[in-house]
């Protein structure tokens, strides 16, 4: 479903990827972990077209994410290309980024309405199934600056889940939650997870739940993947000493 | 009371109706302009950029007056155009105070958070949807507050009218006033101010209103000086 192959990410003189490869397949769930810097925000950021990569190619879904063929020739993708791809795609923030000038049904039907071309009951109906699904119904008509914490991330992933996308990238979501928020948010997560067959990469530093709901974990450090394992053998036996090492202070700290 | 005072008020609110439509269309000129010229401000394209930002420097960097002169007076004999005083009036204030009003535009666009960008950009909308559909309603709470100080400014700019024969409040104090009721100076120039007042204060009235109504939207709070003391302060609903 995602396949990176010699991508390369600088800010300035700062390398923060280099020559990273990997794949993810369809309905995978991949945690992505480790040091702060060490590029992992970057990743969900490149496949969301947030940002552009300065070198190798992305495909999503078969599709090319860096790259359209124009003329027989490769060439770097467009505007219009990567719109195209990035309706399979869904992204939720550790900041939520929920739009303070509409509801919540407004948040969730704006996307399916303009983008899909839902019409309003469509698009409508998907909003009450997926508040229910969160457990917000009664939430519709509030206003996102109303809400918690938790709630307004809530909302922020049936925002997502209302695009029907094929792959959901998630980034820190409860990283800026209150602690007694964050088991509310990562349950819907797992129940998510079960419900449906979407392609999950999740970027966190909650590594119980990166146990228990990652079909894979990939331990980053310095732009390249260092270790990559089924969560049983990564959290388990960590080949790498960096390994080890982050995930002593991570567990140390909580 | 002063005798003459009821015919000085008589003879000021006479220029009422030209001072009012001079302020109104002024304002509605200067919106406009404002977000033409603020939006072009951060257009994508170079030459967009650089034709509102010659826009901008231009009328913002030259005397209103001049100006004024150039359009009622240059206008027509360069390319035979006169136009109606209180039209060429409108039409200087629109383009003068719109040039600050683009810089107002352009700030507040700014100021909206990246992260509603990314929003917008991680749902697929496009940039036309995202500056409409988000970044412009959050962006307008931020604006209403310096747009109140230059449509007040606005107002003030009227004066100039009277300098090319536009019937204002001010071209009836100096005009008319002045050379009949000699003695009475001071009143009259004190009616004058508090006629520009009172149109002031209600030009800030309307602009809490709308910052009421705009905050609301937003979902936020309405600040204590947009709430007024007069309206009692909504508990959490």
């Amino acid at each position: 479903m995602i396949v990176f192959s010699a991508v390369e990410k600088r800010y300035d003189d700062h390398v923060v990827l280099s020559e990273l490869d990997f794949t993810v397949s369809a309905g995978e769930h991949v945690c992505l972990i480790g040091p702060s810097g060490s590029g992992k925000t970057t990743i969900l950021r490149l496949l969301m077209t947030l940002e552009a990569a300065d070198g190798g190619t992305i495909h999503v879904g078969g599709e090319c994410l860096t790259h359209m063929l124009r003329g027989g020739r490769l060439v770097p993708a467009d505007e219009k290309h990567v719109r195209e791809v990035r309706k399979r795609i869904g992204m939720v923030f550790q900041q939520f980024n929920l739009f303070p000038n509409m509801t919540v049904r407004g948040n969730l039907v704006e996307a399916p309405t303009r983008v899909l071309g839902l019409s309003g009951d469509e698009a409508n109906a998907r909003a009450v199934e997926l508040l229910e699904l969160v457990g917000l119904s009664e939430k519709i008509d509030a206003h996102p600056t109303r809400l918690s914490g938790g709630q307004q991330q809530r909302v922020a992933i049936a925002r997502a889940l209302a695009m029907r996308p094929d792959v959901l990238l998630l980034d820190e979501v409860t990283s800026a939650l209150d602690p007694e928020l964050v088991a509310g948010v990562l349950t819907l997560l797992r129940d998510i997870g079960e419900r449906t067959d979407i392609t999950i990469l999740c970027v966190t530093h909650e590594m119980g739940f990166a146990q228990d709901f990652a079909h894979r974990v990939l331990m980053f450090d310095g732009g390249r993947v260092i270790e990559d394992a089924p969560p049983s053998k990564l959290f388990a036996q960590p080949d790498h000493q960096r390994t080890r090492d982050f995930l002593r202070a991570v567990i140390d700290r909580a | 009371m002063p005798d003459n005072l009821p015919r000085i008020v008589a003879v000021l609110l006479d220029g009422l109706p030209s001072t009012v439509i001079a302020a109104v269309g002024g304002i509605a000129l200067t919106i406009v302009l404002s977000f033409a010229a603020g939006l072009s401000l951060l257009a994508r394209r170079r030459a967009v950029r650089v034709l509102a930002r010659i826009y901008v420097e231009g009328f913002r960097g030259t005397s209103e007056v001049v100006q004024l002169f150039w359009i009622y007076f240059v206008l027509p004999v360069l390319v035979g155009l006169q136009l109606v005083p209180l039209y060429a009036g409108v039409l200087v204030l629109g383009l003068n105070h719109g040039a600050y009003g683009a810089e107002i535009v352009r700030g507040a666009v700014q100021s909206v958070p990246r992260a509603q960008y990314e929003g917008c950009t991680a749902l697929g909308l496009s940039p036309a949807q995202r500056m409409r559909r988000v970044i412009l309603p959050q962006a307008v709470v931020e604006m209403l507050p310096p747009f109140n100080n230059l449509c007040i400014q606005l107002l003030k700019s009227t004066a100039i009218l009277s300098l090319i024969t536009v019937a204002d409040v001010t071209r009836q104090g100096v005009q008319v006033l002045i050379p009949n009721f000699g003695p009475d100076t001071e009143l009259i120039f004190a009616v004058m101010a508090v006629v520009y007042l009172v149109l002031a204060l209600l030009i800030t009235a309307v602009m809490r209103v709308a910052e009421r109504v705009a905050a609301r939207r937003v979902g936020r709070r309405p600040t204590r000086a947009a709430r007024g003391s007069t309206v009692t302060p909504a508990g959490a609903r």
